[in-house]
Parts: C-alpha cells; sequence; structure tokens
C-alpha cells in the first residue's frame, strides 16, 4: 500500500501547519531552562494563537486593506511553501511549482507585504521596523542565493527534490562546497527568521527591534494569523536547510512505513536543530544594527568560498 | 491589396505620420484634438502589436523596398521575428500610453500647446515603429533621429522652466554623440563588406559581410557606445534621470518602457545578425556593464525622493538585467552552446517586454499622482492609498512586478536570468565558470534593494499619513482613461507574469532565427502550467499553481475565520501616552534609505550638515536643528564635469581670437591663405 501523493501533500502541509507552534514551544521551553527560568510549557504557542484568535481586532482609524490583506497573505504563501519543501517525501506533487530560487522569492512576498503594512500605519516604529528589515535582506539575500547554488551546482539543478534525490542515492563524502555553504546558510537563516544575533524575537525595545517594529499595530486574527505564519516559517528554514544539507531519511515514494521514518527523523532532525539554535542564541548577544553587513558579508563569502571550493575540489 | 504583417506594420507607420501632418489643423478644438488624435495613435499601436505579434507567432520574414530615399539607396524595410518582438514591445506600451493619454493631456492648461504634444508624440510612436522596420543603415538613422529628436522637443514640453530645457539639451547631447557612434559603426561593417557604393549599407549586404575580428570588435563597441548612450548604460546614463523625470508622464512612460529598448533592439542586430562570430570577452563586457548598471542603477534609486527620478534609476537598472541577459547569451553563443544561449536571449528578450510594461504602468501612475497632488518628492506625500484607490491598486501591481515577486512578471524574467547563469558550468573556462555565479549573486542583490526601493515608494507614497501641505481632501482620483490606461499595462504585467509558457513558445522563433535552436520543445514539455526551461529536474516553476495555492488558503484562511460574527474597532492610533502623533513623525523616503545609505555610502558623493541653532547662545538648549543631505552621482564629477569644464576652457581660449577689430580679422585670413597656399603648393 502507498499513499496517494496528494494524500502525502495534504499531511505534509498538515504537519507544518499543526506543529509549527509545537516547535515554537519547544524552543521557547529549551531556552528558558538554559536561561534559568522557569519555562511555560510546549504548547503554549498554541494557547497563545487560540486567545488572539478570540479576541476582537483594533485596528488604527487610518488602516488601510493593505494592513488588513496582509496577514491573510502572509499567512497563505506561508503554507503555500510548506507544501513546496520536501519535509517527508520528494514525492509532492506541489514540489515542482517553485525551485529554491523561486522559494526564496516567496520568502520575499512575506517581507514585501509585511514591510508594508509595517508602513501603512505611519507610525516611527513601523517605517523603522519596514527600513531594517528591507536592508537586512537586500544584505543577506545575495549570501542566501549563493549558498543555494553551491548546493544546487552539486546536483546540477535547483529543484530541492531533485536535489534530496541526488544526495540520498549517491554515496555519502564529505563535501567542502556542501560544509561552506551550510555554514553560510545557517547565518543567513538567523538573519531571515530574525533570531539572535541579528534580531531578537522576545524584545518590544524600540531601539532593538526590527522584525516585531513592523507588527506592533496588529492585533486579534490578523496577529494570530502572522505569529503562526513566522512560527511556520522557523520551521520551513529548517525543513529548507535539511533538505538541502542532511536529507536522508526524506522518503523516495509514498510507502506508509518510510513515510513513518521520515517523519521520525524530520522530528528528530528539528528538535536537535532548535537546540543548537538555542544554543547560539543564549550563547551570543544581539549584534549593532551596523555590524551587520560584516556578518552578512562573511555569511556570503563563506558561500561563495563553498562554490570555489566546488570547481577546485570536486 | 494583401493584409499581411508588413502592410500593417506599414500602416502603423503611416498614420501617426498623416497625423502629425494633420494635427494642426485642429488646433482650436482642444476636445477632439486630444479625443480624436490619441484614439488613433492607439489604434495605430494595436494594429502594429497584431503585425508584430502574427511575425513573431509564424516566424516570417517580410521584406520591401520604397521607391523613396537615396539615389543607389532607397528604404528597405524589413519585418522579421525580432523587429516583430519589438513592434509589440513599442505598440502595447504604446497602447496603453495613448489611452492614458486621453485623459492625462486633459489636466494641461491652455499655456502648454496641446498641437505641440500630439504632433511630436506622434512622430515619436512612429520614428520607434520604423526603428524597428529600417533595413538599411541610411533608413535607420533616419528613423533612429526621428525619434530622438521628437523626444526631445516632448522632454521640452513644459519649456518654461529653465531646469527642463538644460534637461533636455543635455538628452539631446548624449544622443547625439550615441548617433555618431552609431554611424561609425555602421560605416565600419559597410566598409569591410567589399560591396561598391551604397550597397554596403543595407543590412542584408551586412549580414553576408565577414569581418577580420579586430573590425568586427571596432564595429561592434562603436555600436555598443552608440546604444549604451541611448539606453542609460553606466556610465552613460547622466542624461536619463534629468530628462525623464520633466517630460510629461505619458511620454515618461514611453521613452522609459519602450524608447530604451530601441538600443537592446540595436545590440541584437549588431551581435546576433550583422557579426554572428565573435570572441567570449565581448559577451564579458556586455555582461560586467550590465552588472554595474543593474546594482548602481538600483542604488541610486534607493537615494532619491524624487518620485519620477526615482523611476528613472530604476530604468538604468533594468536596461542593466537586460544586457546580462543579452551577455550571457553571447558567451554562451561564442563557445558554440546554442541551447544556452537561447535561453539566455529569451531572459533578455522577455525581461525588456515586462520592463516595458511595468515601468510603464509605474510612470503612468507616478503621472496619476503627479496629476492629483502637483507634486513629485514623495516627503510631501503619504496616504494616498485612501484619495486614489484605483492607482493605488495598479501602482501595487508595477511594485510587486518590479520587485520580482512571483507570480507577476518581473520574477519570471530574472528567474529566467538566474538560470542561464547557472548553466555556466557548460562553459570550456575554469575562469568563466567561477565567475559568472558571482554575477548572479549581484542580480540577486539588485533584485533585492529594488525590492527594498519600492517599499519605500510605496509605503511613502501611498500608506502612513498625509504629509503635504495642501488639504488631503482635496485630491480626487484620476478620471477613466488614465485608470484604463493603467489597468492595460496592470493586466499585461499579470498574464505575461501568469503564462510564461505560452510566451516563451511564442518568442520561440527569434532565438530560431539569431541563435538557431529552440527551446519552446523543453520549456513547454509539461503543457502550459509548467515552466521547465531546461529539463523537469533541472528546474520548474508553475506560476498557476502557485497562485491558486495561495489564493485557495487566503480565501480559506478568510472563510474559517469569517464565520462567525466578530468585530473590528476602528480607534486612534496609540501614541504611548504622549503628545499627539503627527504626520511629521512618520518615517520618510531619506529616513527609509539610511541604513543601506550608511553600509553602501562609500558608493556616492554623501554630503550630510548638522547645523544646531541656538538663538539662547548656548549650545545646551538648541531650539532647532538643520539637517541637510545631499546625494550626488559621482559618476558627474569624476567623468562628465571635467569634460564639461575642458570644452569651456577650450571654447575661452578660441575666443580669444575674436577682437572684433576688422583689420586683425584680416590678418587672419591672410595667414589662412599662406598656410593653405604652403600646404597646396
Amino acid at each position: 500500500m502507498t499513499l496517494h501523493p496528494f494524500a502525502m501533500e495534504f499531511l505534509q502541509v498538515g504537519l507544518v501547519v499543526g506543529l509549527a507552534p509545537g516547535f515554537a514551544g519547544w524552543i521557547k521551553v529549551l531556552k528558558c531552562r538554559l536561561q534559568g527560568r522557569a519555562a511555560p510549557g510546549i504548547i503554549q504557542p498554541y494557547r497563545d494563537i487560540r486567545r488572539l484568535f478570540s479576541k476582537d481586532v483594533v485596528l488604527a482609524e487610518n488602516a488601510s486593506w493593505i494592513f488588513r490583506f496582509t496577514p491573510y497573505l502572509v499567512f497563505g504563501v506561508t503554507v503555500m511553501i510548506g507544501g513546496i519543501i520536501p519535509l517527508i517525501s520528494v514525492e509532492l506533487p506541489l514540489a515542482s511549482t517553485a525551485d529554491v530560487i523561486a522559494l526564496v522569492m516567496l520568502f520575499g512576498i512575506i517581507r514585501f507585504f509585511t514591510a508594508l503594512a509595517g508602513m501603512d500605519i505611519g507610525t516611527a516604529f513601523g517605517g523603522m521596523g519596514s527600513s531594517r528589515e528591507m536592508t537586512i535582506s537586500s544584505l543577506a539575500e545575495p549570501a542566501m542565493l549563493m549558498a543555494v547554488f553551491a548546493v544546487s551546482l552539486a546536483s546540477n539543478s535547483t529543484s530541492l527534490t531533485q536535489m534530496v534525490s541526488v544526495m540520498t542515492q549517491t554515496d555519502f563524502s564529505i563535501r567542502p562546497s556542501l560544509a561552506f555553504a551550510l555554514a553560510a546558510f545557517i547565518l543567513i537563516a538567523l538573519a531571515e527568521t530574525g533570531r539572535i544575533p541579528v534580531d531578537n524575537p522576545a524584545t518590544h525595545l524600540e531601539l532593538t527591534m526590527i522584525h516585531e517594529a513592523m507588527l506592533l499595530e496588529y492585533s486579534g486574527r490578523h496577529l494570530a494569523l502572522i505569529e503562526w505564519a513566522g512560527m511556520m516559517k522557523l520551521v520551513l528554514f529548517f525543513g529548507l536547510g535539511i533538505a538541502a544539507f542532511c536529507p536522508w531519511g526524506i522518503s523516495p515514494s509514498g510507502d506508509p512505513g518510510r513515510l513513518a521514518l521520515a517523519f521520525v527523523l524530520l522530528a528528530a532532525k528539528l528538535l536537535l536543530g532548535g537546540a543548537i539554535m538555542v544554543l547560539i542564541e543564549t550563547c551570543l548577544a544581539k549584534m549593532r544594527i551596523f555590524r551587520l553587513p560584516d556578518y552578512l558579508g562573511s555569511a556570503f563569502l563563506l558561500a561563495t568560498l563553498g562554490m570555489i571550493a566546488f570547481f577546485i575540489l570536486e | 491589396m494583401v493584409v499581411s504583417p508588413l502592410n500593417l506594420a506599414v500602416f502603423s507607420v503611416l498614420l501617426p505620420l498623416t497625423l502629425a501632418c494633420m494635427a494642426p489643423l485642429a488646433h482650436r478644438w482642444r476636445t477632439i484634438q486630444i479625443s480624436l488624435s490619441f484614439s488613433l495613435l492607439a489604434l495605430a499601436s494595436l494594429v502594429a502589436v497584431i503585425a508584430g505579434a502574427l511575425t513573431v507567432g509564424e516566424g516570417t520574414v517580410a521584406t520591401a523596398i520604397l521607391s523613396l530615399g537615396l539615389p543607389g539607396l532607397p528604404f528597405h524595410l524589413r519585418l522579421d521575428p525580432l523587429a516583430g518582438f519589438f513592434l509589440v514591445v513599442i505598440g502595447l506600451m504604446g497602447l496603453c500610453a495613448s489611452i492614458y493619454s486621453l485623459g492625462y493631456m486633459q489636466g494641461y492648461g491652455k499655456q502648454h500647446s496641446l498641437t505641440r504634444m500630439v504632433v511630436f508624440y506622434a512622430l515619436f510612436l512612429a520614428g520607434m515603429f520604423l526603428v524597428a522596420l529600417a533595413d538599411d543603415a541610411y533608413f535607420f538613422l533616419v528613423a533612429w533621429e526621428l525619434m530622438a529628436a521628437s523626444s526631445y522637443f516632448l522632454v521640452m514640453y513644459e519649456d518654461d522652466l529653465a531646469a527642463n530645457r538644460a534637461a533636455a539639451f543635455l538628452y539631446l547631447l548624449i544622443a547625439h554623440v550615441g548617433a555618431i557612434a552609431i554611424l561609425l559603426a555602421f560605416g565600419v561593417i559597410a566598409g569591410q563588406s567589399g560591396q561598391e557604393g551604397f550597397a554596403g549599407y543595407t543590412f542584408a549586404a551586412m549580414r553576408g559581410s565577414h569581418l577580420s575580428s579586430g573590425w568586427a570588435a571596432a564595429a561592434f563597441f562603436l555600436a555598443f557606445f552608440g546604444f549604451a548612450a541611448k539606453a542609460g548604460v553606466i556610465p552613460l546614463h547622466v542624461w536619463l534621470p534629468e530628462a525623464h523625470p520633466v517630460a510629461p508622464s505619458n511620454v515618461s512612460a514611453l521613452m522609459s518602457g519602450v524608447m530604451l529598448k530601441t538600443s537592446i533592439y540595436g545590440i541584437c542586430r549588431f551581435a546576433f545578425d550583422f557579426i554572428k562570430i565573435f570572441p567570449w570577452w565581448w559577451g564579458v563586457i556586455v555582461l560586467a556593464f550590465g552588472l554595474v548598471s543593474a546594482v548602481m542603477g538600483v542604488l541610486y534609486a534607493l537615494m532619491q525622493h524624487d518620485l519620477k527620478r526615482l523611476l528613472a534609476y530604476h530604468s538604468v537598472e533594468n536596461i542593466g538585467i537586460i544586457l546580462i541577459g543579452l551577455g550571457l547569451a553571447m558567451i554562451f553563443t561564442s563557445f558554440h552552446l546554442p541551447a544556452l544561449a537561447a535561453l539566455a536571449l529569451i531572459a533578455a528578450l522577455y525581461h525588456t517586454l515586462n520592463h516595458a510594461m511595468f515601468k510603464g504602468l509605474l510612470f503612468m501612475g507616478a503621472g496619476a499622482v503627479l496629476h492629483a497632488t502637483h507634486e513629485r518628492n514623495m516627503e510631501e506625500m503619504g496616504g494616498l492609498i485612501h484619495r486614489m484607490p484605483w492607482t493605488a491598486a495598479l501602482f501595487l501591481i508595477g511594485c510587486v512586478s518590479i520587485s520580482a515577486l512571483p507570480p507577476f512578471n518581473g520574477f519570471v524574467s530574472e528567474w529566467l536570468t538566474f538560470q542561464a547563469f547557472l548553466l555556466s558550468p557548460a562553459l570550456p573556462q575554469p575562469l568563466l565558470q567561477l565567475l559568472i555565479p558571482l554575477g548572479a549573486a549581484l542580480l540577486a542583490l539588485t533584485g533585492a534593494l529594488a525590492a527594498a526601493c519600492f517599499v519605500k515608494v510605496y509605503g511613502v507614497t501611498f500608506l502612513g499619513q498625509w504629509r503635504g501641505h495642501q488639504r488631503p481632501t482635496q485630491i480626487h482620483e484620476v478620471n477613466w482613461p488614465m485608470r484604463l490606461g493603467m489597468l492595460l499595462a496592470a493586466l499585461s504585467c499579470f498574464c505575461l507574469g501568469v503564462m510564461p509558457t505560452l510566451v516563451i513558445s511564442w518568442l520561440d522563433t527569434i532565438p530560431a532565427q539569431l541563435c538557431g535552436t529552440h527551446v519552446a520543445e523543453s520549456a513547454s514539455q509539461f503543457g502550459w502550467m509548467w515552466l521547465t526551461p531546461i529539463s523537469e529536474n533541472r528546474a520548474s516553476y508553475s506560476a498557476p499553481l502557485v497562485l491558486l495555492g495561495i489564493l485557495a488558503v487566503v480565501a480559506v484562511t478568510w472563510l474559517l475565520l469569517h464565520g462567525r460574527q466578530s468585530q473590528i474597532r476602528r480607534l486612534p492610533i496609540w501614541d504611548c501616552g504622549f503628545a499627539k502623533l503627527t504626520p511629521r513623525m512618520q518615517y520618510t523616503a531619506t529616513s527609509f534609505a539610511m541604513p543601506i545609505r550608511r553600509v553602501l555610502g562609500f558608493l556616492f558623493a554623501v554630503r550630510e550638515q548638522i547645523t544646531l541653532i541656538y538663538p539662547l547662545n548656548h549650545p545646551a538648549n538648541p531650539e532647532r536643528i538643520q539637517y541637510r543631505l545631499r546625494v550626488r552621482d559621482r559618476f558627474w564629477n569624476w567623468l562628465y564635469q571635467p569634460q564639461s569644464v575642458a570644452a569651456y576652457w577650450v571654447g575661452r581660449q578660441f575666443g580669444k581670437l575674436q577682437h572684433g577689430q576688422i583689420r586683425v580679422y584680416l590678418l587672419y585670413s591672410f595667414l589662412t591663405l599662406l598656410v593653405l597656399l604652403v600646404f597646396l603648393g
């Protein structure tokens, strides 16, 4: 018995949507433990989302339709990306609707509209957040694509399913190009998902906010959608990293046994990856915003080194 | 008479030319003049689109020889797929801009002559069509000059301001320096073609010529210089941010969206049609100019706060992206990889069409804003989405398209360009294999900076609160013809973005003509929904499914959340309990770009000045703080300032010869005579 590809598609989207708050909770709990605080429990993000959904929306008087439409669009695009990245199986019908470059640009839609929403009310915070977010992303995007290119050279393809298949079907070997690209990818993923040392998701201090500053005016179900999408985005960046650098376990077919194994391995990788991220976040302090070009520049350099390593060594 | 594409194309040239002659007769009746002439121009453009689309679709070549022209060199016309494609580009934007003009020109008062606009607009359109149709060097240059001269008068349209006259002069100057280079390039090819007399000046002879490598390089780079001057490739871009903002917006849409593309046409003709065989470093040079233009163009754009000037700098950026595609196509061609060259060429041409549509849309939108607010400075705008909902929605489509976000059209062509970049491992040169992907990083930087720039444009202009001095209630949505013109452009952006496979199979005759291969078979092997430029395993993109997927999730979420009755409360903005928030506290365009200015500021000539004004003569309690910022184009100081100073100095030195004394002048004549006698004797 094998699962129909469409069933797998729904399964994966359901997993991403359903388990993303749990993953956020896991990170929160670990972080609290490491920092010697009492943890709220893994299901706290679910409670937060439910509470936000049950609340009324308060809108500023001059909010336009862009402000109201953005949460839905952000949620929609994130769920769509959740259907594209191969997390449990490569046989997803939607997986070939977008390759890695298109995926990066899909994340770009989310950023573009969030930044617009940040400027919609016309407060200084929103503009500040939008300006900083767009600056960071424009410096991060070249590095991101270079890292992706370094990986795609090995499999001769920018399609994620093809990358996964090539890597899982060939013998394991340590590739210097992938090592450099992975290092670059980690640096960029921290920047793109707004984690320490680039941005602090827990802060509401005006001078240090980046991502949160754009969302300050949101409330009720709008905020719930955006927060939820943010949690999914974190999972999806991990998923992107797993598919590109550590895809072993992703099922090549719809066999239920392989799928179950794939799910267990995915969960293990996510839990481990989350723990590493918590370690990074606990050990480092947030950077000054004008030191970020150096940070993202080194990410770019690492990705370029990965590419050079491919041409010279492999 | 048989209706063939060439006949249709000739009709679309003759109609504007006739109109240009007849329009002065109707100068008394302004409304009739506007509606009749611009409807006819829209018709001419539509006919051109049909003619071009048929030619490209069928891949036919039609030629004709007119009985006009020089003795020994009559005017040659030729409509092949490449020319047909540019007819479509020009015609499509011409259609949108002409419909838009129906409404836009009503905003001008009696002090501006309408006849002048109609005549030069019609000549401009006809000139651009003829550039694509001409098949000999003489006719090409006549058309080229018709286009340049008529657009000069259009830039000068509001000639009561000295700044506009200066900008138009700069434009004319650089256009003519470029035209001389193109003329010389034609001369080089014709001189080497081995034909007697004028026969070498037909394009047919140029196609058959076999140039030695040195002469070929001379011809190509002269032509490249000439076309680059017209296209605004950095460092020849200085006229563009001056001339495009001061022209009326319907004209800026045509100039920026379409006129620049005629130089892309010229470069394609020279490289792929006339010369055909060239070394790889030509492609590398084109690619390098493309990359520099793309990155510098978008960075300069980010620093602007004049809406139309900003858009003009973005044209520099997009011409750069097109040149990147062309450069890659040339590199692949020189290594005899026609399939890869075809893909890169398709990427470049697709971006040409896309840029025409979204840049035209954005300029028309900027014109609508200008029309409603009488303001070009973004720092004096804000919150226009409430007053001008149509313009705001259509302008947003333009912003999303130019920022290369799926599922709109800018993304498709940038994605194809990225795919072309990633084919570099197929090249036999290790150095190129390594360096070309770095260009892809610069393209990624360009795309991301463009997105940042358009968040700034849209956020400052249309979102937030009104910053200007007049009351925002005086601002009204623009009239229907203007909306219709923008709507057509926005629809094209959408369709070009969602149906790339159909567009590529339509475009396929051009690489078949120029590179000798097809891409459509592999690009559309899975039907029109899937774009697979090389193979399914290499990369795939399905715009319709991405769009449908996102829309489905958005719809489901919306329905689920609106199932129960819930209230939205509208309240004043939370001001943290301090004094009331004012619109002046918003982020401005200047402050939005500040982090990027700080990070990449070394590329500009930035001068920041902060002055404290303290009337009590004590620095501890300043009354006001003055902030002055000046960001200038470094190229002006490096390249143009010395030249203009030198030209002035030389002029002054020659001026010393003038005394106004007749005896001295007689002496000059005598000396000249002596010198001539010595040399000739």
